[in-house]
């Protein structure tokens, strides 16, 4: 019985958090991540290295006491990396209880996306579009949608050969 | 059997009651194995554990268990109660341990959410013929009284079965005043008719003096037939007044219908009642006491009351819950160093303040360590599994070997106590299996018949050591080398390599996976995986063999996994954190030391001895100023035996720091040699843990 409202009350969190994105910013470049994963935003936090990682894996920091790694997503996407500022943001994500935060430039908007509005992106491109998952239109402006699930589980090989 | 009633903290403790009765009564039974009889109280110990587990499992619905059970105790029932002569005592050990282990699978199963499907007739079987073998040697008079305590699906006529539960003082009989007859139906399709008669007769225990019921017994599977035709009938003498009793059985839950009336003396409340008599008499041919079974009881709660007021009280916990209180003390040291550290607070003057953190600091780290001891276990729980394990093995190999056990109360952290029970009776096997010989061939080799396991544990420094020690006949250094060198796991020249270093191989990967082994090296199979078991809670491993004497293995445990000393150090930005225990020196290094070999490896000459120097900020890339050897500074350190210099920037302190295992994702990303994990520092950064064992493979390999 008891399962039973629990899991209504489950659903009825997930749909108030359906189809609502967290857009951040990286270059010119608008991306949103599905809010279900959002822990938080932090700020930009004095990040320990750590050795022989990729070079998109900053280090990791100290939230309140957990230990969470975090990943450069400029890096993540092969864009040049660029001097940290006051407006770059650490969003602190879950998926199955793996926490990660992503550094992105700025931290823009939570927005609803309905499902009508979300496209597959094409599949011309080889590499580039891995890590999106659809395409959302919010009037004018054009949102890439990040596959979390994969941007946390695919590891890239080759650029642990760069080290 | 279905048990979608049962709730589950409810199932989890009768797992755990169960799990830890059997546990001792194991250890009961292998102690009076030895002495080839059973001790009265032993008897008496084990015959309250059947009990309790036939009620428990009963009350859980595990029917199979509680007959099991059941067939036990009635065994112990005779036992206690006609000391029959000529037991066979050993028959009767591998019966009940049989037995036992049968109740651990289902309890195993139930644990893992599986149906305890188990077929435990033929056990019970065995049982049967086992419980009528000693009694057939005793006179028939005690036969009625038995078949009382025994099977209901026995073939006695079940009339005759008398199923109380009250606690009958004979002398107060005559003095009640009221007699009543109580019949209730429960609501149709409630389920579990007996069950639910069960708690009734459970409620009225306190109130009522004496009572039988109809069916009586309700553990038999018809009773919830009968219950649901007929009802449940409930005769009762008490003093208490009718209000009194209609009261209580008003509450019971799922109850459609009762009907409570007073009765003077019913017909059928004296037929009970004589039945009754006549075995109360029975039994009183041999006890003072009105009836075997209720004398238990009765002890029983004596036994416990006693030990209530003697024992210290004890608590269960759960090992989740201190975790997590582990965490929480971890996190407060850190936090209690960020506030008494805190940058704000520098250069001022504050007396009180400083005080005030004295006294703040001394408690939390009281707490700490109250918290650790709280974690602690002594090993004589897994110890004393191992007579077990030592017992079977000698039953099955015809070897006769005794265990000796030194150093039981030595306490280690619960985590690692979990780790090494499997390795622990991993060596034991094997001890006996390959080492010690048959009692035959050890006598020709003039070595005593009885061959000796000892097992020790000792504290040494922040490690324990545990030893497992037999007097068999030891490695066979060649055969050892001959299959390494098969296996391509050595290259050096037979005289370069030490015998400790030859025994030592038996622990290697890969050695141990082939089939031969066993006829082969006498040792090893498995072994890898107690050396990853070890390592694993960051233990390390050796062997030692004299050839003809024995062999001895050590394994070298950490107290605690999750707090260890350190020193912290500098290099760069990053800081570094590095086991004190693992730490032999530091020193500034003077130029002239250092000696550079045509690889361009470094090496450091130290009172004559050289050692190779491993550069921290080279390894991990560090950006440092320091890279001259004068500027910065060296830590020599050790770990099995083998020593390598660390060159840092600076030492930073020696603090007590909370392990935390990386992230998963870095873990999953790339497992970094030589961290074994993080820290956090009193500032609130990171300090990466160093892995001194995983350095100095660096080195080796680099």
């Amino acid at each position: 019985m008891a399962d039973i409202v629990e899991q209504e009350s489950l659903d009825e969190s997930e749909d108030t958090q359906k189809g609502k994105f967290l857009t951040f910013c990286i270059g010119t470049e608008y991306y949103g991540i599905e809010i279900k994963y959002v822990t938080e935003i932090i700020g930009l936090q004095p990040i320990t290295e750590i050795p022989e990682m990729p070079i998109y894996i900053k280090g990791i920091i100290n939230l309140r006491g957990k230990i969470i790694p975090v990943m450069d997503v400029r890096l993540r996407f092969r864009k040049p990396s660029r001097e940290y500022n006051d407006r770059t943001c650490i969003v602190v994500i879950e998926i199955r209880e793996v926490s990660i935060g992503l550094i992105v430039d700025t931290v823009s908007e939570v927005i609803a996306i309905p499902d009508e509005e979300i496209v597959v992106p094409p599949s011309v491109t080889k590499e580039g579009n891995r890590y999106i998952k659809g395409i959302g239109k919010v009037g004018t402006d054009v949102k890439l949608l990040l596959d979390s699930d994969k941007l946390l589980n695919e590891t890239e090989v080759e650029s642990l050969g760069n080290l | 059997m279905s048990n979608q009633y049962v709730n589950e903290p409810m199932l989890d403790l009768f797992i755990f009651e169960s799990m830890q009765l059997i546990e001792q009564m194991e250890l009961l039974i292998i102690a009076n194995e030895k002495s080839s009889s059973y001790a009265s109280e032993a008897i008496n110990e084990i015959f309250r554990i059947m009990h309790t587990i036939k009620g428990s499992s009963a009350m859980m619905l595990f029917n199979t268990i509680s007959t099991l059970a059941h067939s036990m105790e009635d065994l112990f029932f005779v036992l206690r109660e006609d000391k029959p002569q000529n037991v066979d005592y050993s028959e009767l050990s591998d019966l009940v341990l049989e037995g036992l282990d049968f109740i651990k699978l289902e309890i195993a199963k139930i644990r893992n959410g599986d149906e305890a499907d188990g077929d435990a007739s033929e056990l019970i079987k065995s049982l049967r013929v086992f419980h009528a073998t000693i009694k057939g040697q005793k006179s028939s008079a005690h036969d009625q009284n038995l078949s009382d305590g025994t099977d209901s699906s026995e073939s006695c006529p079940p009339e005759k079965q008398q199923y109380y539960i009250s606690k009958v003082r004979r002398t107060e009989i005559t003095s009640l005043r009221n007699t009543f007859q109580a019949t209730l139906r429960f609501d149709q399709d409630c389920g579990m008719e007996n069950l639910r008669a069960f708690g009734v007769v459970n409620d009225l225990g306190d109130l009522a003096e004496e009572y039988y019921h109809i069916p009586e017994d309700l553990d038999h599977e018809d009773s919830v037939r009968v219950i649901s035709e007929q009802g449940f009938t409930l005769f009762l003498k008490t003093d208490r007044s009718l209000e009194e009793i209609h009261r209580v059985l008003i509450q019971t839950f799922s109850l459609k219908d009762l009907q409570l009336i007073q009765v003077e003396n019913s017909d059928l409340f004296n037929d009970l009642h004589k039945e009754r008599i006549i075995s109360l008499e029975d039994s009183a041919v041999k006890i003072p006491t009105p009836s075997g079974r209720e004398q238990v009881a009765n002890e029983q709660q004596e036994k416990e009351i006693q030990s209530s007021a003697t024992q210290q009280s004890i608590i269960s916990v759960s090992v989740a819950k201190l975790d997590q209180l582990m965490d929480l003390v971890g996190e407060m040291v850190i936090a209690e160093a960020m506030v008494t550290q805190n940058p704000d607070l520098k250069g001022l003057e504050l007396n009180n303040f400083q005080k005030a953190a004295r006294q703040l600091r001394k408690i939390t780290s009281e707490l700490q360590d109250t918290v650790m001891s709280v974690r602690m276990v002594p090993l004589a729980g897994t110890f004393q599994k191992m007579n077990r394990t030592l017992r079977d093995m000698c039953k099955k190999l015809n070897k006769e070997v005794q265990l000796q056990l030194i150093g039981q109360e030595t306490e280690v952290d619960k985590n690692i106590i979990e780790h090494i029970s499997d390795p622990l009776m991993h060596l034991i096997r094997n001890s006996i299996d390959h080492g010690i010989e048959m009692p035959s061939e050890r006598e020709t080799k003039g070595k005593p018949r009885l061959g000796t396991i000892t097992l020790e544990a000792k504290n040494a420094g922040g490690d324990v050591l545990i030893i497992i020690r037999d007097d068999g006949e030891g490695f066979n250094k060649d055969r050892i080398l001959a299959k390494a060198r098969e296996k391509g796991l050595i290259q050096v020249p037979e005289n370069g390599i030490t015998d400790k270093e030859i025994y030592n191989l038996v622990l290697l990967p890969g050695f141990s996976t082939n089939e031969n082994v066993t006829e082969f090296s006498g040792r090893g199979v498995g072994m890898d995986v107690v050396v990853k078991n070890i390592e694993a809670v960051g233990g390390v491993i050796t062997a030692d063999s004299v050839p003809g004497k024995g062999t001895t293995i050590t394994l070298k445990i950490p107290l605690t996994l999750a707090i260890i000393d350190g020193m912290n150090i500098k290099v760069g930005d990053s800081r570094y954190t590095i086991p004190t225990t693992a730490i032999k020196e530091s020193f500034r290094p003077k130029i002239a030391d250092v000696i550079v070999d045509p690889d361009n490896n470094e090496m450091m000459m130290v009172r004559g001895q050289c050692f190779s120097i491993l550069r921290l900020h080279d390894i991990y890339h560090v950006k440092t100023d320091v890279t001259e050897f004068t500027d910065g500074i060296i830590i020599m350190v050790e770990q099995d035996d083998k020593t390598l210099c660390i060159f840092a920037d600076e030492l930073i302190g020696q603090q007590q720091v909370v392990v935390k295992a990386l992230p998963t994702y870095i873990r999953n990303t790339k497992k970094v040699r030589g961290l074994a994990g993080c820290t956090l520092l009193g500032d609130g950064s990171i300090s990466l843990i160093l892995d001194i064992a995983g350095l100095i493979g660096f080195r080796q390999s680099a």
